[in-house]
Formats: structure tokens, sequence, C-alpha cells
């Protein structure tokens, strides 16, 4: 079963259901019948960890009703989202992925979530994801790996790859995810649709479930471009519940859609270009640079010379942060609490048995970096990369070039299964982490296919610079077509 | 067992901690109240509950009021300081981490002058630094059978931790330094700085060295004292156990020590298993906390006068002596009441007379304090000048007051509804000395032949006749009149 419904751009969806001319309960059952049909359940592409219809249809009732009484009922009425299963809900629980937080519910909703319900939105479940966010296929969930709905033997990436699939199913125009090294980017790009990575600061991270905080983000995916623009609008702005979140005016997103390229200049920076990429990643996002040109942009080769030192300064920050935002996770007040020889057993018991492989790796990690006699080695070290990194995008930008094009990932997406070296696995992110340790907004947009599997291009813009990065990214998908399938 | 005791050779060195907990409405991080014995976990969030996706929000009011303590401390204020992640696995201890400032504190380098006090030398300690940080939850051990219960009230309750440098020599001067240090927290409002109910919190470390040695010895710390004096008592002990240590030729151990008041003793703490790798590093959920330095500027402009200042001007301004500067000091609602009644008076030195002996004697037997006090400064000032001005006798005065003290209205009122006014009249003294004359012929005729003793039971008469309300000095007129009559 399909419903012409899903496939409408969600701003004329809601503008329709706003208007009355459209059920959102119709529309959410239809959501549920297209999970059911592309077969989304643990037996099948494993999208969702949560679900209650009979929550979400009386969600969508309640907006039926206010456009009834003539209320306004926001940019999202009667659109069905879904939402990664770290964004603390209180209806539906939050578990991350992970056996510790198995069954959780909270008594608080994040930010972002709030943000879109109160825009109209319909939450129709929360998705799968590496367990805490730690992964690039989705592969370390403690649920099973979610499949990629393009191929199903493939992974739709990670770590946001349940919203990802939700997206490329076809169940949901809107979804949310989170990015901490290109956790919305990489699995946008594998699934063929489009995910953005805001400015830090841009989002609150209120509610989000912490996993490296100071490269923690809430992100947005969308099946076009507007459709992740129109997600990005709702959930931007600040938040006096995370002190990171800045009081910055939030742009009308949408407008960049009638951007010019005339003028615009783009870098391509050589880095994200070296001689070992696959050729014909290199040839698609070369078309998207022609792409550009033809509209009028302008390109120019640039270097950002530290980018080698991503990884390596990315997973020395990113576990010890999360070596710390994880203590938490103790069994003395929620989650799973399992006994052993007093205190010590019991936390013992629960972390070793609640954690999977690659949460206790890089708690392992982080607890090492931090520690007595390490920490300027690589720690500190670690933070002075990321100081080096975030000059190089500056010195870009301030040289007057406004967005930069790059690969989103060096291949499309790979079997489940295949990578099971943890460092070929951190690799995936080499164009993605950058952006995080600088903090400024990334996005990836379809860019065509490689063996007849989705690849991104990324389009990377300065601090708050977003409205500038969609105006690429609106013409990229007018040249290249929705999903990159002209 | 006197501090100087045990080896004349052995020098004392003890440095202070002291946590003081700010007298905010709120938590440092969150905005659950901190209302002291509120059922357990009644005052918890999601945020001090650590619950998944929570973030602090640094609390401004406590950051004003940790400017305020860092500049009462004369210490320099930091125009960015930073939050660290203190990490330790403690159930009482929500997040896994403690929220505190480390290497860039919000002030360090200041002093603290102990010596004044007393009327003495100055006698400067140093302050290496004062940081902000949160406080932990609370361990119950012994309200269920078999199971630690964790109240988390306290979790998050907003901290200041003051660390002295090692200038402390004696046992008294800790006693001394803890006492300035809790005035000075009272006068500038900071905290109520109450030790029973844990809202000041001292640690001490310390160590003996030869005296004449600069580098320092082994330290112990000792925790849990609950009072100045156990605070001076603890010390004592413990210079006297390291000194005994020593002289038998064994070594410091270096180790947390508890003070057990009861036995007067310290025993070492329950060993946290394993030493400690707190792996401190700046938490990402809090931004650099960047001070305005009109912010500092208004901060410092703003401070009250401080105890130690006020003493000495109150010394030169009312004539009282160091000794009752430091009475009248003894809390800023007491010395700002005493001064309010000199003003008023425009005269210190019965106003501080007065406060110093009726009105503290009757504070005290009403176990009530100054702020609580129902006569208001100008009421005492009316009563001490109808003294002055002879309208009432001292003795009438102290009768007027207890009637004020009931709430019974203005002095000059209560004074004349009860006939408390002194008779100055000589026609009606005359009659009262010429009738107590005749009533005593024996007394009379004795103090006229020279028994001058017997003049104070003629005045005695007087006065009794009088109610009271004759003026005494003017009766021995009269009657030292009638006897060279």
């Amino acid at each position: 079963m399909n419903d012409e419904a899903l496939q409408l751009p969600a701003a004329t969806l809601a503008r329709r259901v706003g208007a009355g001319d459209r059920s959102s309960l119709a529309t959410t059952d239809a959501a549920f019948a297209r999970s059911q049909a592309v077969g989304a359940g643990p037996d099948g592409l494993n999208i969702f960890l949560g679900h209650d219809r009979e929550w979400s249809r009386a969600e969508a009732e309640a907006i039926d009703a206010r456009v009834v009484r003539g209320e306004s009922v926001g940019p999202l009425a009667g659109v069905p989202v879904a939402v990664k299963d770290n964004l603390a809900t209180v209806h539906l629980p939050t578990t991350c992925g992970s056996r510790i937080l198995e069954g959780y519910r909270s008594p608080f909703e994040a930010t972002a979530v709030r943000r879109l319900r109160e825009a109209g939105a319909v939450v129709v479940g929360k998705t799968n994801m590496d367990e805490f966010a730690m992964g690039s296929s989705t592969e370390s969930s403690a649920y099973g790996p979610t499949r990629n709905p393009r191929a199903p033997d493939r992974v739709p990436g990670g770590s946001s790859g349940g919203s990802a699939a939700a997206v490329a199913a076809g169940i949901v125009p809107i979804a949310l995810g989170s990015e901490t090294g290109g956790s919305v980017r990489q699995p946008a790009a594998f699934c063929g649709i489009t995910g953005i990575k805001p400015t830090y600061g841009r989002v609150s991270r209120y509610g989000l479930v912490a996993y490296g905080s100071s490269l923690d983000h809430v992100g947005v995916m969308g099946r076009t471009v507007d459709d992740a623009a129109l997600g990005l609008q709702v959930i931007a702005g600040y938040d006096g519940r995370d002190a990171t979140c800045l009081d910055v005016p939030v742009p009308d997103y949408r407008s960049a859609a009638s951007s010019s390229m005339a003028g615009v200049v783009i870098g391509r920076p050589r880095e994200y270009f070296p001689a070992s990429l696959d050729p014909r990643v290199r040839e698609a996002c070369d078309a998207a640079l022609d792409a550009l040109r033809a509209a009028g942009a302008e390109v120019r080769d640039v270097s950002l010379p530290h980018t080698a030192l991503a990884i390596p300064a990315y997973y020395i920050v990113a576990p010890a942060e999360a070596s710390s935002n994880l203590a938490r996770f103790d069994g003395a007040r929620y989650g799973l609490r399992l006994s052993g020889e007093g205190l010590r057993g019991m936390y013992e018991s629960t972390r070793s048995r609640g954690f999977g492989a690659e949460v206790t790796r890089r708690i392992l990690l982080g607890t090492y970096v931090l520690s007595a006699g390490y920490y300027d080695a690589y720690y500190r070290k670690a933070m002075e990369v990321r100081r080096l990194i975030t000059n190089d995008f500056a010195a870009v930008f301030g040289a007057g070039v406004h967005a930069l094009v790059t690969p989103t990932t060096p291949t499309p997406a790979f079997r489940l299964g295949e990578v099971s070296d943890p460092y070929e696995m951190y690799l995936s992110d080499v164009f993605t982490v950058t952006a995080n340790l600088a903090g400024v907004p990334a996005m990836s947009v379809p860019a065509g296919f490689v063996d007849a599997l989705p690849i991104g291009v990324q389009v990377i813009a300065p601090h708050f610079g977003e409205h500038a990065m969609l105006g690429v990214a609106y013409a990229l998908e007018r040249a290249l077509g929705v999903g990159g399938a002209r | 067992m006197s501090a100087t005791r045990p080896a004349p050779d052995y020098e004392l060195v003890v440095g202070l901690e002291v946590h003081v907990q700010l007298r905010t409405r709120t938590k440092i991080f969150c905005p659950c109240p901190t209302d002291f014995g509120a059922p357990p976990n009644a005052n918890t969030c999601p945020v001090c509950l650590a619950l998944p996706g929570a973030l602090p929000v640094l609390n401004a009011h406590a950051v004003q009021l940790a400017v305020r303590t860092a500049l009462a401390l004369e210490c320099t204020v930091h125009r960015t300081s930073v939050f660290a992640r203190k990490n330790y696995f403690y159930p009482d201890l929500p997040k896994g981490y403690q929220i505190s400032q480390f290497d860039q504190p919000i002030a360090t380098a200041g002093r603290l002058d102990i010596g004044e006090a007393a009327g003495g030398a100055p006698r400067v300690i140093g302050i290496t630094r004062a940081h902000m940080e949160e406080d932990a939850g609370k361990s119950v051990h012994d309200r269920f059978p078999s199971v630690t219960a964790i109240d988390l009230n306290r979790a998050g309750t907003p901290l200041v931790e003051i660390v002295s440098e090692p200038d402390i020599r004696t046992p008294a001067e800790a006693r001394a330094y803890c006492g300035r240090l809790k005035e000075i927290l009272e006068y500038t409002g900071v905290s109520d700085a109450n030790m029973e109910e844990g809202s000041l919190r001292v640690d001490a470390n310390v160590s003996v060295r030869l005296r004449g040695a600069t580098a320092l010895g082994t330290k112990t710390e000792i925790k849990n004292m609950n009072s100045f004096s156990g605070v001076e008592r603890a010390i004592a002990v413990e210079f006297e156990r390291q000194c005994a240590r020593l002289e038998a030729g064994e070594a410091i151990v270096q180790q947390t020590l508890l003070w057990d008041a009861t036995r007067q003793e310290v025993r070492p703490a329950r060993s946290k298993e394993g030493s400690h790798d707190y792996r401190y590093f700046p938490d990402p959920d809090l931004p650099p906390l960047i001070l305005d330095a009109a912010f500092i500027a208004h901060e410092r402009a703003s401070l009250p006068e401080l105890p130690a200042a006020r003493r000495t001007r109150m010394q030169a301004q009312y004539a009282v002596s160091p000794y009752e500067a430091g009475v009248l000091t003894a809390s800023r609602a007491l010395a700002d009441y005493f001064e309010a009644v000199a003003a008023a008076l425009g005269d210190g030195k019965p106003a501080a007379n007065w406060i110093m002996g009726e009105v503290l004697a009757h504070l005290n037997n009403a176990g009530t304090t100054i702020a609580e006090f129902a006569v208001p400064p100008a009421d005492l000032a009316s009563l001490l000048a109808l003294v002055r001005d002879g309208t009432v006798s001292n003795s009438a005065a102290k009768r007027i007051f207890a009637r004020m003290t009931q709430g019974e209205g203005a002095p000059a009122a209560i004074a004349e509804r009860e006939g408390l006014t002194q008779v100055r009249d000589d026609g009606a003294l005359v009659a009262w000395v010429d009738e107590v004359w005749a009533a005593h012929p024996d007394e009379a005729t004795r103090l006229a032949a020279g028994e001058k003793k017997l003049l104070g039971v003629l005045v005695g008469a007087v006065m009794k006749r009088s109610g009271g309300r004759a003026d005494p000095r003017r009766v021995n007129q009269l009657l030292a009149a009638k006897l060279s009559g």
C-alpha cells in the first residue's frame, strides 16, 4: 500500500492538513501502513525501536480537531515524523539502542521533539541507531542492525541509520537524527536522502542523550532539501535549557530555494579528493560542482591542510567526553541494574553487561586519554588540533569562499558485516568529522549512484551559514534531481 | 595537651579548605529549591538527577555571590573561569562527575587578617583560590537495614570552596580563621555559614616540620569537624599524633582522617578503593564563564563595609573599646542596630553600654536574635535620651525598656502612663525630704552627728516615698542642705 500524501512535500502536506483538505489521522495511518508494507519491523528493515500506533493516532486526531476548531496548527501540521531513539520522548521509550536503557521512559521531552510536536508533527516512531550513537552503520545497536531500504543487504549508515531508513523507505518525509561525527550526513548519503547537521549551538541539545557533548548536534533528515529545511526551521533557535545553544536569529531557510548561484564562490578542498578516492565518487562530486558552475557559481580549489588530523583528534575528544557522559548509567537510579558484590560489583555487572562492545571500547579509550599523565599528550593535543581544523575553515571562508563542496563519504553503503575492523569503520567518517570538530554547518545532498547505490555530496558553510548552505543544496537538487536520480 | 607541648622542635603547618553553601534560592545548575529539611529527593529534577539528555545551566545569582565572596576576601576575580568535570563513581554523585572549577577558578590570591579581631597585630592568612562547584547528594546508611539510601536534595547545591595557603601555625589560628571567615560570609550575605546545617564545612590539611625548615612535611587531611572548637581540637590532636610518630621515628602517612568529636580522636576514613584519578577536563556543556569588568566593579562597589574595617571605624567614631567593637560587630544586624541607635542619640557610648547590657541580656533570655528584636533603634535612642536629660532615672529606664520589649510603645508614653518620669520640682522634693526627716528622727539626729552612711538610708526613704520618681541627685543635695542648714 502506498499513499500519495507521503510523497508530497512536507510543506504542502502540512498546508493541506492545516486547511482541512487532508486528515492528519489518515496521514498517520498511511505512515503506519507504509511502514508495514516496506517491512520496517524487526524481521525486516528493523527501522523502529519504539512506536505506539494508538498514541500517534490520538496525536493526529488532536491535530484534526484543532483544524476543525479553526485553530492554527503549525508548519508541520499532520506531518508524520520519526525521531532517533537518543532524543528524549515522554510517551515512547528512549533506549539509545542500548540494553542499559531498555524500556527507559524519560519524564521530559527533548526541545527538538517538543518543537516538532508544537508545529503539528505526529511522531510515528523512535528509530534504531548505533548504541549511544557510536558507530557508522547502525550495526552496534543492541536491538539488531537496520537494513538499507535501497539495498537490504547493505547498512543504512549510522549512527542515525533508522531515521535515514524511515525517510528513504517513504514512511516519513522528515526525521530527527543526531550527529557527533557525521551520523546524520553519512546515513543520508547511504540512503539517498538529505541530511543536515546545523551549526553547533543552532539547535538545542536539551534531551539529546549525550555522547560527545562538544561534538553532539541534533540534525534533521528529509526526503528532499525542502523537507529537511522545513524541519530545521522548526527545531532551530535559542533554548535556555542548553547553555551551549546560542541566541542567534533564525532566518527563513526555505527562502534559500530561490537563491541564485550567480556570484557564489564554492570551494573544492583538495584534501577531500585524495588520489585514493573512488573515481566514481570523485566524478559524481565533480559533476555536482559542474552543475553549480553552470548555475553561475565560481568554483575554486582550496586547501584545509589539517584535515588528515581530524579522525585521530575526533577519536580522542569524542571518547573522552563519552567516558564521562556515560558514567551516569550506573544502575543506581534508572535503567538496567544488575547486582554484584557490593557497590563496585553492581557497577561492574551493570555496565559490563549493559553496554555493548563498541561503547565499552570508547569508554575505555576515553578514560585512558583523560588519565593523569596522558591528558596533555592526548586530550590537550587533540583540542589543539581541533583549533587548527577550525582555523582551516575560518581561513577559507574568510578568503571569500561561501561554501565548500566535498564527497559526504568515500564509498557508498557497505554490506552488513563487511566492515569489522573498528578503525576501518571510523574512516567512513573521514569527510564528515571535520564539521563536528569545527562546529560549522554541513549537509549531505544526493549526488547520484555508484553500483546502483546512492552517494551524497556534502555542502559545508561558515558558522550560522545554514541559509547559504541550503541555497547551494537547493541548486544541487534542482540540477541533479530529488535523490540524485536525474 | 596544648599545641605547643609535644616538642618545641616541631612547627604545625595547617591549610584550610572551607566549603561554603551560597545563599541562593535555587541550585547551581537547575531550578530546584535549596531549602534545608525537605523530604528526601523532593528537591530534584531531571538535571540534578542526571537523567539522560538533561543539561546544566549556570545560576547567575550563584556567580554573583561567588564573586562577592572572592572580593570580600580580597581575591583577584578572573574575567574568564572554566567549569570542569571531576570524574568518579559514587551513588550520591548522580552524573558520575562533579562540576567544579579546576585549573581556571573564578578567583585566586586573596587574604584574610585574623589578627585584627583580637586588637592585636595583623596576622594575614593567604587565600590560594576560591572556586565554584556543586555539592553531591547524601548517602544514608542507617535509615534502612542492609541497604544504602540516596537523598539527592543536596545534589547541585551551589558551593564556593575557599582554599587557604598553609599559613596557619596554631590550632587557635585555625579557629580564628574560621571565625573571621564566617563573619565575612554573613556580613556579605553570601551564606548562612552554619556548620550545624552543613552550609559551612571545614577540612584541614595538617603537617608538621622542624621549626625553621622551609619544606612542607607529609600532610593528612582531617574531615568531619562540625564546630569551630572541633576544628581547633582536631588539629591539636592531629599535631600531637604527628609529633609523636616523628618522635618515634615513624613516617607520616598521607591519608584522610575523620574527627570523632565524641572520642576526641582522629581515625582513618574508610578508604575508597584505589587512588583517585579524577580525569578533570573542561565541561563541554558549560561555556567558559566570562565576567564583565563592569559587573565585577559593581559587585566591588556594592560590598558592605566588612567587619574588620567596621570595628576600626567604630572605635574612632564612637569611642568604644576594641572589645566593645568586637561584641557589637558579632553580627552585621547587631552592628547595624547599634549604629542606628548611636546615630539617633548622637552618642555612641550609652548606646554601646545599653546594647551590650540590657539588649543582649534580653535577647539571650528570650532566646532570640537582634533581627527579631521588637524595639526599633529610634525608640531605644529616645529612651536613652530620656535618661540623659534626667527625665527618667536609670532604674526607671530599665522598667520602661522591659515594657518596650513587650511592644508597649514609645518610651515617653510608657514613662508617662506608668508614672516613671523623674520629679525634679523642688516644691515636691522638699516636702518629701521634710516628711522623711520628720518620720525618721533617730536617723536624722545620727546623720547630723556625722554618721554619713545614714544619708543613703534617708535618700532611699525619700525615693520610696516618691514612688521611685524623685531625682536622687537633687534629693542628696536637699538632704545635705538640711544638714548644713
